[in-house]
C-alpha cells in the first residue's frame, strides 16, 4: 500500500504540490489525472525518491521511504517513462534485462536474454526485435519495450508515466490493454498518470484528480461520471469553459 | 548608481564562486564512490576506447604539426644568437613539459568533454538518468566513475604518444628543412631530456584527464531541458575544462619547476 500525507514540493517560486494526501491499496490500479504542468510527474518522482519533497511523508507498506533502504525499495518498483527512456547505447534485450543482470541476484547473460525475449513476447514483440537498437524502433514499439523493461523483474508496484502520449489511437488501445492485463496478471499495485480519458477508463480501478497542487477529487472510476465536482467534470469532458483556466 | 554597479560586478563573481563550489562538491561525491563497489568494468572499457583510442588521431596530428612548427620557430629565434643547435633539446623539453600535455589536454577537452556532456545531457533530458535510478543503478557509479577513471588513466598515455610524435615532427622538419644530421638531432634530443621532463608532463596529463571527464559529467548531469539545455551544457563543459586545464597547468608548473 502506498500512502502520501501532506506531500509538498516547490521549485523556486513555483509551488507545484501543496500538500497531497492520497492512499493506494495493494493490488489496485490508480490513475492520476490533471492538466499539463499540475505536478503529476513530480508526484511520481517524489514517491520514487527522484525528487525530494519539501514536506510530508510517503509510506510504502507502512514504511517511510526516506528511512528505508533505497535499493531494496526501488527493487520493488518498475516504471514506464513517458518517452520510454530506453538506453540508446544498448540493444533492446539489454535494455529489458538491465536490472536482471545487476545486483546480488544477477542472472547469467544467456538466462537474462531468455527472460528478456519472453517479456518482449508478453508485450507483443517478436524475438527478432531483441537485437535491434531503440533508435530502430517506432514510438509504439519503444513504449512496449519500456513496458517489458518495467515488468522484467516482476515488481510489486508499477508506475506508468503518460503511457499513451504520442501514440495513435489504435496503439494507445493496445498499450492500455497490455497495461491492464499485466497489472491483473501480476497482481501488481499500479499508479498511472495521464490526461487521456480513454486510458483512464481502460486502466483505472480508482481515479484521483490533481489540480493546483492538491487532490481535487478521488474515487472509483465507476463514480467519476456521476461526481458533482465541476473541476472533474470540466476535465473529463474536455470543456474549454469552466473553473479550470484554459490558459495556464 | 554605485550600488547597481557593485551589484552588476558581484552577481557574476558570486555565480562563478557558486559554480566552483558545485563542481568541487560533485568531485568529492564522485571520489567517495571511486573505491566502493559495484564496479562497472564494461563501461570502464568502453570509456577507455572512447576517450583514449578514439582521441589518438587528433592528439597525434596536433602533436606532429606543433613539433614541426616549434622546430621552425626555435631555429629562427636561435639563429639570432647563433644557437641553432638547441633546436632538438628545446623541442623535446617543450613538447614533454608543456605543449604535449597542454595541447593534448585541450584537444581531449574539445573532443571528449563535449561528447560526455552531450551524451549524459541527452540521457538526462530523455529521462534515461532517472530510469537508471529506478533500475537500482547509481548514475554516479555507472556513468561518472568509469569515465573519470578512464580519462585519468588514458590521457597520460595520450600525452606520452603526443610527446613522441611531437618530437618526431621536430626531427622531420629538422632533417628535411633545417639541415640537421639525423643521428646528431636524435642524440641531442636524448642527451638533454631528463626523466622529470617527461614525468611532469604525464602527471599533468592525468590531472587534465580528470578535469575533462569531471567537467563533461558535471555539466551533462546538470543539463537544462531540451536541445538548448544540452547545447549549453556541452559548451560550458568545453569552456570550463579548457580554462581549468590552463589554470591547473600554471599551478602544476609552479609546483614542479619554480625552485
Amino acid at each position: 500500500m502506498i500512502e502520501l500525507r501532506g506531500v509538498a514540493k516547490r521549485f523556486g517560486t513555483n509551488q507545484v504540490l501543496r500538500g497531497i494526501d492520497l492512499s493506494l491499496p495493494k493490488g489496485q490500479s490508480m490513475v492520476i489525472i490533471g492538466g499539463s504542468g499540475t505536478g503529476k510527474s513530480v508526484l511520481l518522482k517524489c514517491i520514487l525518491g527522484l525528487v525530494r519533497p519539501d514536506a510530508g511523508t510517503i509510506l510504502v507498506d507502512g514504511q517511510d521511504v526516506e528511512r528505508t533502504n533505497r535499493d531494496a525499495l526501488l527493487a520493488r518498483f518498475g516504471m514506464l517513462f513517458q518517452g520510454g527512456a530506453l538506453f540508446d547505447s544498448m540493444r533492446v534485450w539489454e535494455n529489458v534485462a538491465f536490472r536482471l543482470r545487476r545486483g546480488a541476484k544477477a542472472l547469467p547473460k544467456a538466462r537474462a536474454r531468455e527472460v528478456a525475449v519472453e517479456k518482449l513476447r508478453r508485450v507483443g514483440l517478436k524475438p527478432e526485435v531483441a537485437d535491434l537498437f531503440p533508435a530502430e524502433l517506432s514510438g509504439g514499439m519503444q513504449k512496449r519495450v519500456g513496458l517489458a523493461r518495467a515488468i522484467a523483474a516482476e515488481p510489486e508496484i508499477i508506475f506508468f508515466d503518460e503511457p499513451t502520449t504520442g501514440l495513435d489511437p489504435i496503439m494507445s488501445g493496445v498499450i492500455n490493454e497490455l497495461i491492464r492485463e499485466i497489472v491483473v496478471e501480476m497482481g501488481a499495485t499500479a499508479m498511472t498518470i495521464t490526461h487521456d480519458m480513454t486510458s483512464v477508463r481502460a486502466i483505472a480501478d480508482r481515479v484521483a484528480m490533481l489540480h493546483d497542487g492538491l487532490i481535487r477529487w478521488t474515487g472509483p472510476v465507476s463514480g467519476m461520471d456521476a461526481a458533482d465536482d465541476p473541476y472533474l467534470q470540466q476535465f473529463i469532458h474536455g470543456r474549454a469553459k469552466g473553473p479550470i483556466e484554459s490558459v495556464r | 548608481m554605485i550600488a547597481n554597479l557593485l551589484a552588476a560586478i558581484g552577481r557574476p563573481v558570486i555565480a562563478v564562486l557558486a559554480a566552483c563550489g558545485r563542481v568541487t562538491l560533485f568531485a568529492l561525491e564522485v571520489l567517495s564512490h571511486l573505491l566502493r563497489p559495484p564496479f562497472y568494468l564494461r563501461e570502464f572499457g568502453h570509456a577507455v576506447m572512447q576517450i583514449g583510442w578514439n582521441s589518438l588521431p587528433v592528439v597525434a596530428m596536433t602533436a606532429l604539426f606543433t613539433g614541426g612548427a616549434l622546430a621552425l620557430q626555435i631555429y629562427a629565434g636561435g639563429s639570432r644568437f647563433n644557437a641553432e643547435s638547441v633546436v632538438p633539446s628545446i623541442v623535446a623539453i617543450g613538447m614533454a613539459r608543456e605543449l604535449g600535455p597542454v595541447l593534448g589536454g585541450l584537444m581531449v577537452a574539445a573532443r571528449v568533454a563535449s561528447s560526455i556532456a552531450a551524451e549524459i545531457g541527452t540521457m538526462k533530458v530523455t529521462e534515461q538518468v532517472d530510469a537508471l535510478v529506478t533500475l537500482s543503478t547509481n548514475p554516479l557509479k555507472y556513468l561518472v566513475v568509469p569515465r573519470l577513471l578512464a580519462a585519468t588513466l588514458v590521457v597520460p598515455v595520450l600525452v606520452a604518444v603526443g610527446d613522441s610524435i611531437g618530437i618526431m615532427g621536430g626531427w622531420l622538419v629538422g632533417i628535411s628543412r633545417l639541415q640537421f644530421n639525423s643521428a646528431v638531432y636524435l642524440k641531442n634530443t636524448v642527451d638533454f631530456l631528463e626523466f622529470w621532463d617527461i614525468g611532469s608532463g604525464l602527471v599533468k596529463g592525468a590531472a587534465f584527464g580528470f578535469i575533462v571527464a569531471l567537467m563533461g559529467c558535471h555539466f551533462g548531469l546538470n543539463s537544462g531541458r531540451g536541445a538548448q539545455g544540452v547545447g549549453t551544457a556541452t559548451k560550458s563543459a568545453v569552456v570550463g575544462a579548457s580554462v581549468l586545464i590552463l589554470a591547473t597547468n600554471y599551478l602544476l608548473t609552479g609546483v614542479f619547476f619554480s625552485s
